[in-house]
């Protein structure tokens, strides 16, 4: 059915971990419908589990890039660039926060990790958007993830629900100032799914459950549902939706009390 | 052998890329099974969804050894 889809498309996913992430789920999503794909990694570390995900997918365009700096933003579009000269979409899945700080007491932030942690997990969806807005030539589309604790007091998440906060408002900033250009700009607000990064979240567990005993539809979500709608997003499905978090979540974010028939789930 | 070490050491195996008989008791998953910091978070990973279980932050810290992840599931099953 979607097979055709992102024919001829060509964009890069920045932020891919390991197989369990977010990212992964919508690469495999765009690349089955059609698209080219580069990848972005930061480190060693990352480069080694980028590389054969990537070639899993027919692409060997995996390129280094710190997001933290100017300078390395700029090589990674100066390389994509002289590979591609134009480019469609972008996936930003980027964040961090000192993890000693997504437990306890938001008001304990530091200065240095809020800096920090709104630095990587905002500023540089709105650097790298920039720089592909230059490359989609026709027209293209963004997307980033964004989470309920930018909306809603989630335990642990802290600092990073106050990121995501300011991440969405950028979202919508931009919106603006490229729709004349025909780009587009969106967030999915994924439901709790446990990865690489969850993995520094406090209580997290508990979190999965708390969600899969209250989402109207009873259940999490996985990688590949969140990839399906991104794929909505990234194509001309979504050709008239810009500035929007979609909520892919299981519908969790419209409760407003634990479900009657939910165990307690710290009694487990 | 138990059933929960052959589990654990086909988990490192495949997960590290190493040779079966390098994952001993003894044997360090950074020192000794050449780990990063993200490879031992993702082996934390999946020895709790092999297992069904939970390893707190805590307690995955003090998971240092093939001997350490097998003492720690067979006490949390």
């Amino acid at each position: 059915m979607t097979s055709q889809l992102m024919a001829g498309k060509r964009g890069l996913i920045m932020g891919l971990a390991n197989d369990k992430s977010i990212a992964w789920g919508i690469a495999k999503s765009l690349s089955d419908a059609g698209a080219e794909l580069a990848f972005s990694y930061q480190g060693d570390a990352l480069k080694k589990r980028v590389d054969p995900l990537a070639a899993s997918v027919g692409s060997s365009l995996v390129l280094p890039c710190d997001v933290g700096d100017e300078a390395s933003i700029d090589a990674l579009f100066e390389s994509l660039k002289a590979e591609w000269g134009t480019m469609d979409f972008i996936v930003h899945a980027i964040g961090f926060s000192d993890k000693n700080e997504l437990r306890g007491r938001y008001v304990d932030t530091s200065r240095q990790n809020f800096l920090t942690s709104m630095d990587i997990s905002v500023y540089s969806f709105t650097a790298v958007v920039k720089r592909a807005a230059e490359m989609m030539t026709d027209g293209g589309s963004a997307l980033t993830l964004t989470y309920y604790g930018a909306e809603k007091v989630m335990p642990h998440y802290n600092v990073m629900g106050v990121a995501k906060a300011a991440l969405e408002a950028s979202v919508r900033y931009m919106a603006e100032d490229l729709g004349k250009d025909g780009i587009r700009v969106n967030a999915i607000s994924a439901g709790t799914i446990k990865t690489l990064a969850a993995s520094g979240i406090g209580d997290f567990r508990l979190i999965m459950k708390w969600n899969e005993y209250n989402a109207p539809l009873r259940r999490t979500v996985t990688q590949e549902e969140v990839g399906k709608s991104a794929l909505y997003l990234l194509s001309d499905l979504g050709s008239a939706v810009t500035g929007e978090v979609l909520h892919v979540d299981a519908g969790y974010h419209v409760v407003g009390m634990k479900a009657v028939d939910a165990p307690d789930v710290t009694k487990e | 052998m138990s059933e929960v070490e052959d589990r654990v050491r086909k988990i490192v195996v495949e997960h590290l890329g190493v040779e079966e008989d390098k994952v001993v008791e003894s044997a360090s998953f950074i020192d000794d099974l050449g780990a990063d910091s993200l490879d031992t978070v993702e082996l934390v990973m999946a020895f709790e969804e092999e297992f069904g279980i939970e390893i707190p932050d805590d307690a995955a810290e003090t998971i240092q050894t093939f001997g350490d992840a097998v003492k720690f599931i067979k006490g949390a099953q």
